[in-house]
C-alpha cells in the first residue's frame, strides 16, 4: 500500500505545558497513501502531537514538514488549506448548524467567491454555493448521513456526530486526514463500519490517514504502519504485526 | 417558486414595505421620532448582532463607535465647514478605523480581550467627549449640527427623515441576511461554536473576527451620523457605557443570531421607556420587571419565541403529524 515517500514528517518535536513535558523530541512520519496509526496509553501525547502537526498546539522545538515543505511557522487555517485537516477527540461539531451546513463549512476554503459576491448574490456566488452544496452532499452520502442533512448537528446521536466530523473533514479535500479517536463511544457494529469507512477514505478518496485510536482491533485491522507513543516519546514504530509482537509495547500497555 | 438566492431579497422587500406603512398606523405624529430613533438603534443592533450573535465576540463599547461617528460629522460639517456627505463619510470611516486599531492586537488572542478593550475604549471616549470642551462642547453637548441634506434634497420633515432611516435599515438588513447566508456567515457561526473546528475548515479566525468587528463598528458609525444630522445636537450622555450595555441587551433580548430579533429588540427597548412615561416614579421598576420577564419566558429571545409559535401553528395545521423534523435556524 505505502510507497514510503513521507507525506508528512515531524522531527524532534517538543511540547511542554508549564512544567509538564507532553512531547519530547518526537520523530514521526506518515507515508503517502497509508493509514498510519498513532497509539499509546492515556496521556501519552497523541492528541498533543496532532495539535502540533495541525498548528493548534505551539511546539517549543522541532519542525513539521508537508511533502518536504516546512510548515512549522504556518497558522492552523493555512495548514488546513495546504491539506492538513483533523477531527477531534471531544466532538467539535457546529451544534447549531444543520448537518449539511457543517459539511459546507468544511469546504470553506474551497468555495471560490468573495464577501461582496455573497452580499450582491452574483453569479459567481450562486455557482460557488451550488458547487459547495453538491460536494457537501456527496460527502454526506459517503459517510451515510445524507438523509440527515437538514437536522441540527447537535441533535444527532453521538455516533452520527463522529461521522459528521469525518464528512466535514473530508469535505475540505485534504491530503492528510488526522482522526483523533474516531471510534471512542461507538459500539462494536459502528466501529466495524468505521473501519470500512476509513479504508475507503484511503482507497477511494486517495487521502492519507493518521489515526489515533485505542481500539486495537481497529488499528491492527486497517493500518499500514503503527507508531507507539509513551510518556511523550516514541516507543516503537513499524508494521502492525511487528508492533504487536514488540515486548516493550506489550509492557507499556499491560504495565498499568 | 422563488429561486433560493432571491429569498432574502423578498424578505427585505417585505420588511421595507412594513417600515413604509408603519407611520400610517401612528396615533400621533410625535411617535415618528421614536420610530426614527428605533431605526437608528436597530441599525447598531444589526451590526452588533453580526459580531455578538453570530461570531460570539462581545463588544462593550459600541456606544462609543456610534458617538465617535456622530461627533466626527458634527465637527466636520460645522467647525471644518465640510459638506454633509463628506462629514458622514468621515464619521463612518473613523469608527471603522478605530475598530480596526483596537481589533488588530486584541482579536489575535484567545479569551475576552475584546470585551475588556472595548470597555476601556468606551470609557475613554466618553471622558474625552466630556473634557475636550473646545472641540466637543463638553457635557452640555454640541449644538448647531446641520440637518441632513443630500443631493439638493433637504430632509427637514420627520417623515422624510424616517423614510431615509427606513431605507438604510432595510438595506442593512438585506446586507446582513446575505452575509449570513454565505460562506462568511457559516465561518462566523463556526467561530462562535468551535474555533479549533473552524480553523481546521480553513477559516482564518483572527481575520474574520477583525472583519466582523470593523463591520459592526461601521454599522454603528452609519447610525451615528444619521443620529447627529437628525437631532442636530449631540451630547456625551447618549454615548456612555449605559448605552453600550443597552445595545447588548437589544441583541440578547432579540434572540442572539437573528437579524429580525436584533431589530425587534432595538425597537422594543427604544419604545419601552416612552410607553412607560405615564408611570412617572415606578417606570424604572416596570422596565426592569419587563426585562426580567422577557428573559424568564423567552430564554431564546424574541426570535426564539416567534419561531416556537410558528412551529406550533405549523404543527396544528399539519394536524399533529408525529415525528416531524423541526430543524433549521431562525433567519
Ligand atoms: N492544554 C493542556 N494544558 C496542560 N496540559 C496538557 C494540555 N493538553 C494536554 N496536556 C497534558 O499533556 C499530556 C499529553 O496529553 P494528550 O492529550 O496529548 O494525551 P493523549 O495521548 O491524547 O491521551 P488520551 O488517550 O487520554 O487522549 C497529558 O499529561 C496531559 O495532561
Ligand atoms: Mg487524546
Amino acid at each position: 500500500m505505502s510507497d514510503s515517500a513521507p507525506l508528512m514528517s515531524v522531527s524532534e518535536i517538543s511540547v511542554r505545558f508549564g512544567g509538564v513535558s507532553a512531547l519530547a523530541d518526537v520523530d514521526f512520519c506518515i507515508a503517502k497513501g497509508t493509514v498510519t496509526a498513532l497509539i499509546g496509553p492515556n496521556g501519552a501525547g497523541k492528541t498533543t502531537l496532532l495539535g502540533a502537526i495541525t498548528g493548534m498546539v505551539a511546539a517549543q522545538h522541532g519542525r513539521v514538514a508537508l511533502e518536504g515543505r516546512d510548515i512549522t511557522d504556518l497558522p492552523p487555517h493555512v495548514r488546513a488549506r495546504l491539506g492538513v485537516v483533523r477531527t477531534f477527540q471531544n466532538l467539535e461539531v457546529f451544534a447549531n448548524m444543520t448537518v449539511l451546513e457543517n459539511v459546507m463549512t468544511g469546504r470553506h476554503a474551497l468555495a471560490a467567491y468573495g464577501i461582496l459576491d455573497g452580499i450582491l448574490r452574483t453569479p459567481r456566488f450562486r455557482a460557488g454555493e451550488r458547487a459547495c452544496r453538491e460536494a457537501a452532499l456527496e460527502k454526506l452520502e459517503f459517510v451515510g448521513l445524507a438523509d440527515k442533512k437538514d437536522v441540527l448537528a447537535g441533535e444527532l446521536p453521538y455516533g452520527s456526530q463522529r461521522l459528521l466530523e469525518m464528512a466535514r473533514a473530508v469535505a475540505a479535500e485534504p491530503r492528510l486526514l488526522l482522526l483523533d479517536e474516531p471510534a471512542a463511544g461507538l459500539n462494536t457494529q459502528e466501529t466495524k463500519a468505521l473501519a470500512g469507512l476509513i479504508s475507503r477514505v484511503r482507497d477511494e478518496l486517495g487521502i492519507t490517514v493518521g489515526l489515533v485510536e485505542h481500539d486495537m482491533d481497529l488499528v491492527m485491522g486497517i493500518s499500514d504502519a503503527v507508531t507507539v507513543l509513551n510518556f511523550g516519546t516514541v516507543l516503537a514504530s513499524g508494521p502492525p504485526a511487528r508492533i504487536q509482537a514488540n515486548p516493550d509495547v506489550v509492557a507499556a500497555y499491560l504495565g498499568d | 417558486m422563488r429561486p433560493w438566492y432571491a429569498r432574502n431579497l423578498a424578505k427585505a422587500a417585505f420588511f421595507a414595505t412594513a417600515l413604509f406603512l408603519a407611520p400610517f398606523f401612528l396615533p400621533n405624529e410625535y411617535y415618528i421620532n421614536i420610530l426614527i430613533l428605533g431605526g437608528i438603534n436597530a441599525l447598531i443592533a444589526l451590526g452588533l448582532n453580526l459580531l455578538l450573535g453570530y461570531a460570539g465576540q462581545i463588544s462593550l463599547g459600541h456606544a462609543a463607535f456610534f458617538g465617535l461617528a456622530a461627533y466626527a460629522t458634527a465637527v466636520a460639517t460645522t467647525r471644518l465647514g465640510l459638506p454633509i456627505p463628506v462629514g458622514m463619510g468621515l464619521g463612518v470611516s473613523l469608527s471603522a478605523l478605530v475598530a480596526w486599531l483596537i481589533g488588530m492586537p486584541t482579536l489575535r488572542l484567545r479569551g475576552h480581550y475584546l470585551a475588556m478593550a472595548t470597555l476601556g475604549f468606551g470609557i475613554i471616549v466618553h471622558i474625552v467627549m466630556n473634557e475636550t470642551v473646545e472641540v466637543t462642547g463638553g457635557p452640555s453637548g454640541f449644538v448647531g449640527i446641520p440637518r441632513l441634506a443630500l443631493l439638493g434634497f433637504s430632509f427637514d420633515s420627520d417623515r422624510s427623515y424616517y423614510y431615509l432611516v427606513a431605507a438604510v435599515l432595510a438595506l442593512a438588513a438585506l446586507f446582513s441576511l446575505n452575509l449570513i447566508d454565505s460562506r462568511v456567515g457559516r465561518a462566523l457561526r463556526a467561530i462562535h461554536t468551535s474555533e479549533s473546528a473552524a480553523q481546521t475548515a480553513g477559516v482564518d479566525i483572527a481575520g474574520y473576527k477583525l472583519f466582523v468587528f470593523v463591520l459592526s463598528a461601521a454599522f454603528a458609525g452609519v447610525a451615528g451620523v444619521l443620529y447627529a444630522h437628525f437631532l442636530c445636537f449631540v451630547a456625551p450622555s447618549s454615548f456612555g457605557f449605559h448605552f453600550s450595555v443597552q445595545l447588548v441587551v437589544m441583541v440578547v433580548l432579540g434572540g442572539m443570531a437573528s437579524v429580525w430579533g436584533a431589530m425587534a429588540g432595538a425597537f422594543f427597548l427604544t419604545a419601552l421607556p416612552e410607553a412607560l412615561r405615564g408611570f412617572e416614579e415606578v417606570d424604572i421598576l416596570i422596565y426592569g420587571a419587563i426585562l426580567v420577564a422577557c428573559v424568564m419566558y423567552m430564554p431564546m429571545g424574541m426570535a426564539g419565541a416567534a419561531a416556537g409559535v410558528w412551529r406550533r401553528i405549523g404543527r396544528l395545521r399539519r394536524g399533529r403529524v408525529p415525528g416531524q423534523g423541526e430543524g433549521g435556524h431562525v433567519g
